[in-house]
């Protein structure tokens, strides 16, 4: 039984193959994650998964629902939510804010009982607001509640954006890179994090990381890819340890 | 400034935040009821005049401000709203039946025009609505039976719960007229930027790609807002045209769709005060040039009537908002705002512009 399931996707951009037949199935509750030299492809499986780019080929799943068959919007309904490479929050409002947005796809009520401010209104904004406390208490950013995002540090917007994507309560979560850019010790919390949100909220996750102490740490299973196309499958170890994966990434010493 | 401890999610929820934020704007709606005793009658219609930009503000305030979508075409709307109106008053409808069907009339064309117009972004979007408006003043004149041709059409007097309201014969009672219409439109506005709705358009406004993520449905999130936003300024066109007491293709020239864009940049995007800020500037612009010119020919300069002065002003005013406070006149008032809550502890650097980051490989 796996929940998400990918199946010989393709993608091309004009005349270069991104993505060339990548497969893979996560199962309920474990930690997938996706590695692989730069430009191999891994941000764009996210983007695949979550509908900005539209596959040239193959079919993707989720708890056996036919994902390509949703808007890109409708993708955080059904219980996927993603994380951006390059941070996409919204600079301009608070943590609160950025969280309440992240609530959209919970919302119940519409435009025109917003415009007059129903007491059902209230009664959604009550319950959107508590959810959002419980996932600042989980990240611990109560500190930051009230601050601008433009003024954070790059860390602290790395965990609001995990928090933005925890509010609207998925069932699976995608972390483009959760790790870029973050010291060691915000490293480890992230990797501590990522257990809890796996042991404690029973989240899947599937992660494109970088980091092979982080991946190692936290990942059930590893796939590596190159060019578009799957090098192997396995634990974090099998991975590390894997000929053709060391091929990739040395830039094959062997034949040199 | 106090700081605020906050003991239930309603004190963030609730449209005022605190009693003294409630007491400030008592203060200002009772201002305003008391305003028209004090002035004269001219100033009275001036004030009315105010009240009407200030609601098409909030027209284009809330699709440039909060969705971010640029129009150039707005007077168009409100053509669509006074000619719909009038149209139906001289048919017999009474005032509020009429009002309502102009605000739903520009309303609905708005969201019939938003799904092509809205496909375009940035400069394109700009083009296609001045193209709207360009099309709209053509149309004032072609639909003659509809419009009154070149002629235009001439407003009635207003009945409206057995009283008679004219703009000239009632200045007062046409002043409250408006200004109870533009307080409960700046509630609901105010509603939706306090709701999932609101939350929507902003997120639109800032990353469309990341209000996809988060399951905005931004076709619909921006049809909508043109949706509204056209019916605020159809509704706005309404009441103009009983200000202006008659209205023709000339009354909505495409400058006016540009002065309305404008009004909401130099009032402060994104900010409903924004909405009335400029339209006080651009109402009060001409007559503020006339009393300087009066002032300066008592004391013996004499400068000439020149026609075009005021927009020539109104561009310096904004060339020179743009360099010092891009937040507008809404930002000015942030400033002095704090600098009175804060005195004397305001600091120089405080609203200093946050260095932002650069976004890279945005997916587009």
């Amino acid at each position: 039984m796996s929940l998400l399931d990918v199946s010989n996707v393709s993608l091309s951009f004009g005349g270069i193959r991104a993505i060339d037949g990548v497969s893979f199935t996560v199962k309920p509750g474990e930690v997938f994650t996706i590695v692989g030299p730069n430009g191999a492809g891994k941000s764009s499986l996210f983007n695949l998964i979550s509908r900005i780019y539209e596959p040239a080929d193959g079919a993707i799943r989720f708890d056996g629902r036919d994902l390509l068959a949703c808007q890109a919007h409708e993708v955080i309904e059904l219980g996927v939510a993603r994380t951006f490479q390059n941070i996409e929050l919204f600079d301009h409002a608070t943590v609160l804010d950025n969280l309440l947005i992240g609530r959209h796809s919970r919302r119940r009520t519409r435009w025109f009982e917003d415009l007059l401010f129903l007491p059902r209104v209230r009664r959604e904004e009550r319950a959107h607001r508590r959810q959002v406390e419980e996932v600042i208490d989980f990240l611990e950013l109560a500190a930051y509640r009230d601050r601008m995002i433009q003024g954070l540090p790059y860390g602290v917007r790395k965990v609001v954006e995990i928090a933005q994507a925890l509010v609207a309560e998925p069932r699976l979560l995608l972390l483009d890179e959760p790790a870029s850019g973050l010291s060691m010790e915000e490293t480890e919390s992230m990797a501590w994090w990522i257990e809890d949100m796996q042991k404690d909220l029973g989240l899947t996750i599937v992660m494109v990381e970088h980091d092979m102490g982080l991946v190692s740490q936290v990942s059930d299973r590893v796939l590596a890819i190159a060019e578009g196309r799957p090098l192997a499958e396995g634990t974090p170890a099998e991975i590390r340890a894997h000929p053709e994966v060391i091929r990739a990434w040395l830039g094959g010493v062997e034949e040199a | 400034m106090k700081p605020r401890f906050k003991t239930s999610y309603d004190a963030d929820i609730d449209r005022f935040h605190g009693r003294w934020h409630r007491a400030q704007y008592l203060i200002l709606v009772a201002a305003a009821l008391i305003a028209p005793w004090i002035l004269g009658n001219y100033y009275v219609g001036e004030l009315s005049s105010v009240l009407v930009w200030s609601l098409a503000g909030m027209g284009v305030m809330l699709l440039v401000g909060h969705t971010g979508q640029v129009s150039l075409g707005h007077a168009a709307f409100m053509a669509i709203g006074a000619f719909t109106h009038l149209a139906l008053m001289l048919r017999g409808w009474p005032f509020l039946p009429a009002l309502l069907a102009a605000t739903l009339a520009s309303g609905i064309s708005g969201a019939l025009l938003a799904r092509p117009i809205l496909r375009l972004s940035g400069i394109y979007l700009a083009i296609a609505t001045l193209a709207l408006g360009i099309l709209v003043e053509d149309l004032a004149i072609v639909a003659e039976p509809v419009t009154g041709g070149v002629r235009g059409l001439v407003a009635p007097p207003i009945e409206l719960f057995g009283f008679t309201i004219d703009r000239y014969g009632t200045p007062i009672a046409f002043y409250y007229l408006c200004l109870s219409i533009v307080v409960l439109v700046t509630l609901a506005y105010a509603n939706l930027l306090r709701s999932p709705t609101g939350r929507a358009f902003i997120a639109v406004r800032d990353s469309e790609i990341s209000a996809r993520a988060l399951g905005v449905n931004v076709t619909r999130t921006k049809t909508l807002a043109f949706a509204l936003s056209c019916g605020i300024t159809g509704l706005a066109g309404a009441l103009y045209a009983h200000l202006a007491q008659a209205v023709n293709f000339e009354s909505f020239l495409v400058i006016i769709s540009i002065a309305l864009l404008l009004q909401v940049i130099v009032g402060g995007l994104g900010s409903i005060h924004g909405a009335f800020f400029g339209a006080v500037v651009i109402v009060l612009l001409p007559q503020g040039i006339a009393i300087g010119r009066d002032l300066l020919a008592d004391v013996g300069i004499r400068v000439a009537a020149y026609p075009g002065l005021d927009m020539a002003v109104f561009a310096v005013i904004i060339i020179v908002l743009m360099v010092l406070e891009p937040r507008g006149l809404y930002g000015v008032w942030l400033r002095v705002r704090t600098w009175l809550e804060l005195f004397p502890l305001y600091r120089k650097g405080m609203f200093r512009r946050a260095r932002s980051y650069l976004k890279t490989e945005r997916l587009k």
